[in-house]
């Protein structure tokens, strides 16, 4: 059976799609869309294996998401993008990540903005809610934006308990809602932040990618600034697993698609100089949920490399063998058909890379 | 049938930038007294045109000029001018050279 796989970029000038089939080895490119803006995220729907969504945040114009179910070829802008309510005080700065709902739950879409806010569309992404639940959040009004802002940049559903989802908001940490939102609890035991007076405080550390284990719910991975973490019960505790990578510091993660304990991140120098560690581009993967890495970088460029990855920057594709792909500040997005044991160019003199995700066809 | 009310007819001209939004119209003719009815209306037309030029507050977005003829309705009433007939709104995205997040 004929595969198509799908790479999809966000850049700082709008997105591409690159386009191959189960080989990987050649690539048709179109884009950019919305080259006058940036597009932070894009993803694929795989309940209908047809929509693509993608984040889209204009200087001028402000933040939007934009849909297409032909993969490109027309797009059509939400009606009533997220915003929060006029007199609220807040206004969303960008949309920053987007997750399809539930397999049984064809047309809601979650997507999180800064400042730190969640929302939900019921339509397909024509109109979006403000989740009220979080907005109301007690420690609310405490969370102090890093850097990077109040970006909600993580959205993670249980896919075995449909009350049951995740959020990561940078410089506030993880939270778990067991009511399908309605309300929410920090988690963030065991997590280091290094940054603030307590160094274990109940929030307020600073997450950068949260994912779960494609196999088992109950195992969820984060790649904090402080380091790199496992739960093995729900994000109701947290491991630290950065023992045998070269440093805590780093923003994308991601996960096989089918092995249990298997993901990859893209260490960096640390929050002063953030570029990947050694000055050697290279992924490191685990297949021990952190127990031991292993360094990939054959054919990643290994001397002098003063690069680095945004937090949705590194993604796998749902073949066999599962693709990996990493897209980087300065516009390349490297690539690997066979799990990260050999790379190569995909694409390079993008503009920077802020997101990679992939889509597979049958 | 004459009711004594004066129909305002306004031209308003779509930027480049936005014209993705309009099916490629640069210029638009409608009928409105107040540029709030201006956008009101170019929403109902346009989904999501209102979000693209205004906050949640309320205000014209930061990067965004909007022109009544030649005045900046910046220095006028803001999104509350009058409007006359046969007045030219222009919708004008700002220079933003130098602003590291639009280059």
């Amino acid at each position: 059976m004929r595969e198509a796989v799908y790479a999809l970029i966000g850049t700082r000038k709008g997105c591409f799609i690159f386009e191959s089939d189960s080989k990987r080895r050649k690539w048709k490119v179109r884009g950019p869309f919305f080259e006058s803006s940036s597009v932070f995220h894009m993803a694929f729907d795989r309940r209908d294996e047809k929509t693509i969504y993608a984040a889209v945040n204009c200087s001028h114009f402000g933040p939007t998401i934009f849909r297409s179910r032909n993969f490109g070829r027309t797009w059509k802008q939400a009606k009533r993008p997220p915003r929060f309510s006029e007199g609220s005080g807040l206004k969303v700065d960008n949309v920053w990540h987007i997750t399809p709902g539930h397999s049984n739950e064809s047309d809601v879409v979650f997507a999180g903005t800064a400042p730190g806010a969640l929302f939900r569309s019921s339509d397909g992404g024509e109109t979006w809610d403000l989740n009220e639940g979080l907005d109301k959040h007690p420690s609310r009004s405490k969370w102090v934006p890093g850097a990077g802002g109040l970006c909600l940049h993580s959205i993670v559903l249980d896919p075995h308990n449909l009350k049951r989802m995740y959020i990561g908001i940078s410089a506030v940490g993880v939270f778990k809602s067991e009511d399908a939102g309605e309300s929410w609890t920090t988690k963030n035991t065991n997590v280091r932040a290094d940054f603030l007076p307590t160094k274990y405080p109940e929030f307020g550390q600073c997450v950068h990618k949260l994912i779960m284990d494609p196999t088992n719910p109950q195992h969820l991975f984060q790649q904090n600034h402080c380091g790199v973490y496992r739960s093995d019960n729900a994000a109701e505790s947290w491991v630290d697993i950065s023992k045998g990578l070269p440093s805590r510091f780093g923003f994308p993660m991601a996960s096989h698609p089918r092995k249990s304990g298997q993901l990859y991140v893209v260490p960096e120098e640390g929050d002063f100089f953030r570029v990947v560690s050694n000055r050697e581009f290279a992924v490191y993967a685990t297949s021990t949920a952190g127990k031991r890495w292993k360094k990939l970088d054959k054919g990643l460029p290994n001397h002098n490399a003063y690069l680095g990855c945004y937090r949705e920057g590194l993604a796998s594709d749902s073949l066999e063998p599962s693709g990996l792909y990493a897209g980087t500040r300065m516009g390349h997005v490297f690539s690997s058909n066979n799990e990260g044991k050999v790379w190569s160019v995909l694409a390079q003199w993008l503009p920077p890379v802020y997101s990679v995700s992939t889509a597979t066809l049958s | 049938m004459d009711h004594g009310l004066v129909q305002l007819r306004i031209i308003v001209t779509i930027p480049s930038a936005l014209r993705s939004y309009t099916k490629n119209n640069s210029e638009i003719g409608l009928v409105a007294s107040t540029l709030e009815e201006v956008l009101m209306k170019l929403n109902k037309r346009f989904p999501g045109f209102w979000s693209l030029l205004v906050d949640e507050d309320g205000s014209l977005r930061k990067y965004v000029n909007i022109f009544v003829n030649e005045n900046d309705i910046r220095n006028k009433t803001g999104l509350a001018t009058t409007l006359k007939d046969g007045d030219r709104v222009r919708i004008v995205p700002s220079v933003a050279g130098g602003c590291l997040n639009c280059e």
